[in-house]
This record gives structure tokens, sequence and C-alpha cells, in this order.
């Protein structure tokens, strides 16, 4: 369904409601796709840009768009879908689950199972705010790992602190400035954080570097 | 009679007469000229299907298959698939334990293992991938899901080391399914 340029389907008064994008498109005749730029995506492929044979570790899940960008700079892709390995380990409903240690070490394996340092970045997008404190603290603890010193993370939160159902994205990566976002739902956020919270979250990194946007979504990157 | 229409009747042999199902209605003569009809085998077939052997989907075969032309898996294979220079195609419900090799491979159903396609590989819409991919060109559809890593190898470096790797061993014969018994034993099976 077509809706007016720029605007998301908006199940809800909550949900974001981005603008100043190009047109709304479908694809395959269901999704609504829209284009924004992305100062983020510019910074982590700035330090990845310029080397070759790098691993990117992909937590959206994968997609066509993402395969081509990142194949074609010269590097190794890995894809894992976070939200819907989330999904079949936690279900949908109750992220209370997400306390139980066993589940969460059952979601460790199944999603982060890798040697230590290897991978040179790290596309999280929005996945970690559906998680509650004590899976985003292990899950963090193990992306930490996982990841060589000095490598990038790209990570996305809303930052909305009254929504209560937020629009949760497939990110496919247009070129090195914009982002096309395919909407695949809503989701009820387990946490929104601010600036500070993400500073502490991020606390064991080496840096974070926030970029505000107008949509209410904070682009955030993480420096080993 | 003008002389040409003498000629044309003189040129014109005699019809044969069919010697097997003959017409039922002798005012329609054209009839006689089509009994290949009747044999479906001889039906022209479309590229996707010509030359392609195929697994039904309640065949389940436990070793390594290897074959010399397409095939069609849309049962459960544990083992491994190998198809030097042909297409591999998933069925629906196809369920792959395994690592597979091929020229061009195109998913439908379930694979967990590692996938080399020299060519092409394509995960379709519900299809589902788990494992390492080494391909020269991928085409993912939206609703695949695929988890493990993608390394594209431009078809130049695929060749050096194909050319250099050593000659695959002979597998016994007993391990090797065959793939149009196979077909088989789906129809048997059924």
């Amino acid at each position: 369904m077509l809706r007016r340029p720029g605007a998301l389907v908006s199940p809800g008064p909550s949900v974001v409601v981005p603008v100043n994008h190009s047109p709304a498109t479908t694809l395959f005749g269901k999704e609504v796709v829209t284009s924004r730029p992305s100062r983020g995506l510019e910074q982590f492929f700035t330090y990845v840009r310029g080397q070759v044979g790098l691993s990117i570790l992909d937590l959206a899940g994968a997609s066509q768009q993402n395969i081509n960008y990142i194949t074609n700079l010269g590097h190794r892709l890995y894809s894992e879908d976070f939200v819907r390995t989330l999904d079949d380990v936690f279900g949908e409903e109750d992220p209370n689950d997400q306390t139980h240690q066993s589940l969460i070490d059952q979601f460790l394996r199944q999603t982060l199972n890798f040697e230590q340092d290897k991978f040179d970045g790290v596309l999280v997008w929005d996945v970690l705010q559906y998680m509650t404190p004590a899976l985003l603290t292990a899950t963090l603890e193990r992306l930490r790992t996982i990841v060589r010193p000095k490598s990038y993370l790209l990570a996305y939160f809303h930052s909305d602190e009254k929504a209560q159902q937020v629009p949760y994205y497939s990110f496919r990566i247009k070129d090195q400035q914009n982002l096309l976002l395919a909407q695949r739902g809503t989701r009820k956020p387990a946490q929104i954080f601010n600036n500070r919270s993400l500073e502490k979250l991020f606390q064991k990194f080496e840096s974070v570097k926030f970029f505000l946007t107008r949509e209410q979504l904070r682009e955030v990157i993480v420096r080993r | 009679m003008s002389i040409f229409n003498k000629r044309s009747q003189e040129e014109v042999p005699p019809a044969p007469r069919p010697t097997a199902a003959p017409p039922s209605n002798p005012i329609e003569p054209k009839k006689e000229a089509t009994p290949l009809s009747s044999m479906p085998f001889k039906t022209p077939e479309p590229d996707s299907t010509r030359g392609q052997a195929s697994i039904g989907k309640a065949v389940k075969i436990n070793g390594q298959i290897y074959s010399k032309e397409d095939l069609y898996v849309d049962g459960d294979v544990e083992g491994t698939i190998e198809l030097q220079e042909h297409r591999l195609t998933i069925g629906p419900n196809g369920k792959v334990h395994s690592a597979v090799k091929a020229r061009e491979v195109v998913v439908l159903g379930n694979i967990q293992g590692n996938v080399d396609a020299s060519d092409k590989l394509e995960i379709r819409k519900d299809a589902r991938l788990v494992g390492d991919i080494k391909t020269a060109r991928i085409i993912i559809e939206d609703g695949a899901y695929f988890k493990g890593s993608i390394d594209i190898v431009k078809p130049e470096a695929a060749k050096s080391s194909a050319a250099s790797a050593p000659p695959r061993p002979q597998t016994a014969p007993a391990a090797v399914a065959n793939a149009q018994g196979a077909a088989v034993a789906a129809e048997v099976k059924r």
C-alpha cells in the first residue's frame, strides 16, 4: 500500500514517522521502503573502506543490497537474523523470559558463536533495543569479545521515550551515505535509551559517537 | 484441366495408409498426420526440466550423490551432493544436511551445510540456508533465511584454484546414489 511521500505505515500514534525522505515505495507488493541519509553508515564505511578482506557481521538478516555492497568492497559478510532468533528462543510476547540464563546462553550460542577477534566491523542496526538488561549485557560482552580491537559497531536506537511500539526495519545499504529502510513490523522496545544511558551501556568500549537525526532515531558508532 | 494442375498432381506422392490408430472419421484426413500426439515422451520439454534427474519428496538418501546432469531434490539428503558442471535445485520440500557443490544452486527448501556454487546461488523466498557460502554470484529474495558467511569468488580465481586442485577421488559404488534410481524409488513410495 502506498502512503504519502516520506511516510511509513503508522499503526499507532507513538510510531516514528520519518520526514524529508524519498517517496515510499512498495517492494514485492507489500513492503514499504524508504530511503534516508545516514551519517553513522557513512562513518562506518569510511573506517572499513580502503581495506579488503575484512570480516563484517550483519545482524539484520541477509539482504541482497547489503550482500552486494559489502562483498563488492572485497569483504566477507557474515549474516545473522538477530530478531528472528530472539523470537525463536524467547518468544515474541514476553520479554521477561530474557532473564533466564539458560535461554541467554542458548541465544548467544545460536547467534554469536564465533572465535575471539573474528570481526572487523559489526552492523548491529536496531536490534539491541529489543533486549532486556540481562540479555543485552551478555550480548554486548560477547560482541566485545568477537570483534577486533579498534574495529567499529554501528547501532540504531529509537529515542522516543513514550513509544510503546516502534517500527523495526530491515536495514539495506543503498550507498555509503544512504540506507533503505524496509519496515518489517512494529515491536515493543525492551528499553529506551538516552545519550547518558548509551554511554553507560558501551562503557567498556573505547569510544561512542552519536548522530542525532530528526526521526527520533539515534545512530551510534562504537569503537572497540 | 490445365497443365499446371496436372503436374502438381503427378508430383504429390500417394499418402501412406496409417497402420495404427486409423482415423475415426475418414472425411478429416489431416488427423492421419498427427499420430505423435499420443506419445507423450516425445513432447518437447521446457529447458528447465530437460536432462534433469529428480529425488522425490518421499525419498531419504544417506550417502554421497555425484551427478553429471542437473538434479532436483525434493526429499531428504544427508551426505554430500556434487554436480560439477550442472544445476542443483532444492525443491520446497527438500531438506539437505550436507555440503553441496554445483555450478548453479537454487534453494527453495532447506539446506544445512556449506554451499559451493561456482557460478550462481539463488536463495528463494521462504528458503532456509544455514552454512557458509562460496560463489561467484548470489541472489537472495526477501523472506529467505540465511545464516552463515558469504565469500564471493571471482570466476577467474575459482578456475585457477580448480586447476591446481587434485583430481576428485572415485567414490565407492555402494555409496553413490543413482539419481535416476532415486526418482524411481520416489514413485514407489508415493
